[in-house]
């Protein structure tokens, strides 16, 4: 048994040894690399963008299926997509209005503000407890006395048509990539390519077909949520015991039958957290659908923000993050209570209740206009405060962080920057091949250097490496502050919720809101850009620190405890090598949530691909906001591929070696 | 008692508002009315809006980007629009223009400026400013650390061009030119360097509330003349194009060409529409500085300017 062991063990190292080997001979030819492996040769780039952007105009403009033209269909699509969304509209957010301009008359108020807060209190009363009902309370009121209750209702409108929307494609596709294997491959690419390749970059072609407005907002965060939910129904549905399965097929049930009635009952906890993810995504999407005409709380911080007015700005983003919270836990709440078997919790005398106190209080509206519209007279504000307090961190303390901005830029991330631009390509191609071959073997290999060769070819080769640095630079940082914060509050029971709290808050609350105040303090440049990928990407770091942690067999402990090891050797060399797998996998997300920030950095200045992607929207040219959103969707991929391979291989020698 | 009275009088304020509908729109098929997320245009089409909405045309405002426009406009998508901007747009509106399927539709009337700008306050550390050649000596006055020693200027988003950069090369400059990611940020910059007094060169333009805001001017380039970006020979340095400022002049309203005989009515309200820079610049402040929201500003303008709208509208009062 020994002796297998150091045999097995003697071989990794010696394979191990010849990769270094290999490596440093690599590097020290590197001087010696002739020019075309250096800077990449104009002769090797193809005009992909031209392709591209000419392929999707004539998709948009010409192209016809059995006579009918592309683009009226997708219009069509729009037009019925838009109708539920301005039915919910008009119910919640602007009342009947008849004629317009000097003419506009308020037919029927909307429903009222103070009867949709009681009733959804109530609703949360029901499912979940006392908590939540506060907690549904509080929201109503601070989006009602901010004056942000109309525009909030705006973004509930579309919202709601989102989550529904995802949730039921995500489903369908979902159980229908779990009934046949070779749709899951072709279905697991294209939503791997779908959900790293940033938004911008298919925005535009989005608006081409679909035209502006709340349909383009509304397929663009569908297609922006729809991965998690797939994944998850995919995963929940594989979860199901066989035991049930067989039990199910024993009792004579149909296909239909069982799916209905058993896995999908016995899948919904999984399902939950893929519905999660679906209603922080579309909310994370609000600030952009408000970009390209959808109105709401997104479009109120953008205004806000235009004209630096960063308190209000804030106060909208809050009210973004109020929504965000009281749906995630609704229907998490729904989702538990569906899976430990309690029903009956909302009756019939309950749906009375909410139906009557929503009509009563729109009925008294009429009379009394402040249950229609918060008086504008009493409307609160903090934004003064928030304004002035940046304001006097810009004056007092700007001395400091511009000393500690200028060492960071010129010490660290520029040398960094420097260093990649000036690498040969072929080296840092042959590096990621090695590091496949490495971490995951020849196909691993293959994959991440077709991916980097594709990067290579579409000629963006430098912002690439632009987009690598700072992704590189954040997630180091993320992970450093992140992991060890999440290892700490995982021991910490009574944290869990705050934090949960303050992750969710970081991952709605529009980057934007506290990124202005951020260049007025670091100014427009790679330095702000990195505050700004690493506030997002610290909450997956944080969250699966606490996993992680959570996920070590209690057998272990036990056994380390019983053996007479410290904490500390606890912790060194039972808890930490157990949560390793999880934590890889918390790198890799790591990762995805960074390289997604990239085009939201554009914003405050950045010289890579986000930037790319950025300015062609902006000009307009659909070709190379693909193309350069197909290279960032590169580096996730090798990134991903690189760093599940470790996570396999952490996870097989974990079990490998207590066999 | 209230719920009767309160609809009493809405069906007479219906019943009055008749009059005002004896006007029946050509078509009922939706104008679509350009906005680009600056304030000013928000007012205008905003106005616009209710001006056509008044007298029964179906308008739907649609968010486009300044640059992303023309194709929208060509193939009908967009109607209106009621600002373009020489200073950046002269090249791709003219070449527009002359496809035939697009109308320029004359001046809205303040004229555009947009070019370098510095705090009134940098004129001690600099002087010789406004004058572009005293920047020549100034390098180090407007640097920063990562750009030192050239100075620092800030320009916009690499989406509005502005040649800055072959500036720089062709005035022999000792600037660095740095691209500011959006218009807010640019302008956040500006905020915080204006608050402590520290140096600060960048992009402004007008009509925007920031010139009313913060004491500053604009640098005085070489005028601007169309010889200057095509042809090197013209202006201070011999051999080099964009030896000059940006070009000044006129804000334009463009349209759909097949629009005209659909609405040609609503066409001659948008003909006629004009206002003063200075109106403009207090229309932009009300919103940018008050914060006070586009539809109000907009309605109050309408309310108070009735009888100037309704004279635009003569085709409609016939």
């Amino acid at each position: 048994m020994a002796k297998g062991l150091t045999a097995k063990h003697s071989g990794m190292t010696t394979r191990r040894t010849l990769v270094a080997l290999l490596l440093l001979a690599v590097l020290a030819a590197a001087p010696h690399f002739p020019p075309m492996l250096t800077d990449v040769p104009a002769a090797l780039i193809l005009p992909l963008s031209d392709w591209v952007g000419s392929g999707l105009n004539w998709i948009a403009r010409e192209a016809q299926i059995g006579g009918v033209a592309v683009a009226d269909i997708t219009r069509a699509m729009a037009a019925g997509a838009e109708a539920p969304i301005n039915a919910l509209k008009i119910l919640l957010a602007d009342g009947w209005v008849t004629g317009a301009g000097f003419n506009k008359t308020q037919v029927a108020p909307p429903l009222s503000w103070l009867g949709v807060t009681l009733a959804t209190a109530l609703l949360s009363y029901r499912i979940s407890g006392r908590g939540l009902a506060f907690l549904t309370l509080g929201a109503g009121v601070y989006l009602a006395a901010f004056g942000l209750w109309t525009s909030a209702m705006t973004t509930l409108a579309s919202v709601l048509l989102c989550v529904v929307t995802a949730l039921g494609i995500g489903l369908a596709v979902g159980i229908w990539s779990y009934r046949s294997a070779r749709t899951e491959t072709v279905v697991r690419a294209i939503l791997n390519v779908m959900q790293t390749v940033p938004i911008f970059s298919y925005l535009l072609p989005t608006l081409l077909l679909f035209g502006y407005g709340p349909s383009a907002a509304l397929f663009a965060t569908v297609v922006y949520a729809l991965p998690p939910m797939v994944h998850a129904t995919v995963l929940a549905l594989r979860a199901v015991p066989q035991e049930t399965l067989e039990l199910a097929r024993m009792t004579g049930c149909t296909r239909a039958q069982m799916l209905r009635k058993v896995e999908l009952p016995v899948a919904v906890p999984r399902l939950a957290i893929g519905l999660n993810q679906v209603v922080m995504m579309t909310l994370n999407m609000v600030i952009i659908a408000s970009m390209i005409g959808a109105g709401g709380l997104g479009y109120d911080v953008l205004r806000a923000l235009r004209r630096l007015d960063f308190g209000a700005g804030f106060e909208a983003g809050m009210g973004i993050v109020a929504l965000a919270v009281v749906l995630d836990r609704l229907t998490q709440a729904a989702a538990e209570a569906q899976s430990t078997g309690r029903h009956g919790l909302w009756r019939r005398r309950d749906t009375l209740l909410a139906l009557g106190v929503i009509a009563g209080t729109t009925t008294l509206s009429f009379a009394i206009p402040a249950l229609a519209d918060w008086p504008k007279a009493a409307v609160v504000t903090t934004a003064p405060f928030w304004n002035a307090a940046v304001s006097f961190i810009n004056q007092e303390f700007y001395g400091p962080l511009e000393a500690l901005r200028t060492f960071a830029l010129l010490k660290i991330m520029n040398p960094f920057r420097d260093l990649l631009l000036a690498l040969p390509w072929a080296l840092l191609v042959a590096g990621a091949a090695l590091a496949g071959q490495a971490l995951g073997g020849p196909r691993t290999a293959a994959t991440t250097a077709a991916l980097a060769l594709f990067i290579v070819v579409t000629g963006y080769w430098d912002p690439a490496m632009g987009s690598v640095y700072l992704t590189a630079l954040a997630v180091a940082l993320a992970l450093v502050l992140g992991v060890p914060l999440g290892i700490w509050v995982s021991a910490r029971p009574r944290l869990h919720e705050p934090v949960r709290l303050v992750l969710d808050t970081l991952q709605t609350l529009p980057t934007l809101v506290y990124l202005l105040p951020a260049v007025m303090l670091f100014r427009n440049g790679d330095f702000s850009a990195l505050i700004a990928v690493v506030s997002y990407a610290i909450a997956p770091a944080v969250r699966y620190g606490m996993a992680g942690m959570a996920h070590v067999p209690p057998e272990r402990v036990e056994a380390a405890a019983m053996s007479g090891c410290t904490s500390w050797q606890t912790f060194r060399h039972v808890r930490l090598p157990s949560a390793l797998p999880t934590l890889i996998l918390g790198v890799n997300q790591t990762v995805m949530m960074a390289l997604s920030m990239l085009v939201i950095a554009a914003l405050v200045g950045t010289r890579e691909l986000g930037q790319e992607v950025y300015t062609s929207l902006a000009r307009g040219e659909t070709g190379p906001g693909i193309v350069a959103g197909l290279c960032v969707a590169c580096i996730a991929l090798i990134a991903d591929a690189l760093l599940k391979s470790a996570a396999t291989s952490a996870g097989r020698r974990e079990g490998g070696a207590h066999a | 008692m209230k719920l009767t009275t309160k609809a009493a009088l809405s069906a007479l304020a219906l019943a009055l508002a008749q009059p005002a509908l004896a006007f029946e729109p050509e078509s009922d098929d939706t104008i679509n009315v350009m906005v680009a997320d600056w304030s000013s245009m928000l007012v205008h089409s905003e106005i616009l809006n209710i001006i056509l909405s008044t007298y029964g045309y179906d308008v739907e405002k649609v968010v486009a980007d300044d640059s992303a426009r023309y194709p929208g406009f060509e193939s009908g998508d967009l109607t209106i629009a009621l600002e373009t901007w020489q200073t950046t747009q002269d090249a791709a509106f003219t070449a527009s223009v002359a496809t035939g399927k697009v109308l320029d539709m004359g001046e809205l009337g303040p004229q555009a400026k947009e070019d370098w700008w510095y705090p009134s306050y940098m004129k001690e550390q600099c002087p010789g400013l406004p004058d572009w050649k005293a920047l020549r000596d100034c390098a180090e006055a407007f640097s920063s650390p990562e750009t030192a020693p050239k100075g620092r200027y800030l320009s916009g988003p690499v989406s509005w061009g502005g040649f800055d950069e072959e500036r720089v090369a062709a005035l022999d400059l000792p600037f660095e030119v740095v691209h500011a990611g959006t218009d807010a940020a640019m302008f956040a910059e500006l905020k915080a360097a204006y608050e402590r007094k520290a140096p600060i060169m960048l992009w402004v333009y007008k009509p925007h509330w920031a010139p009313s805001v913060y004491d500053g001017e604009f640098v005085e380039f070489p005028k601007y003349e169309p010889a200057c970006y095509e042809d090197p020979s013209w202006g201070p340095n011999p051999n080099a194009k964009y030896d000059c400022g940006k070009p000044e002049g006129w804000i334009k309203k463009m349209a759909w060409a097949g629009g005209e005989e659909k609405w040609p009515c609503a066409y001659d309200i948008v003909r006629n529409f004009t206002m003063e820079g200075d109106e403009v610049g207090q229309l932009v402040y009300e919103v940018d500085v008050e914060g006070r929201s586009v539809e109000d500003v907009a309605m109050e303008w309408a309310t108070e300017n009735e009888a100037r709208w309704r004279e635009w509208a003569s085709c409609a009062n016939d």
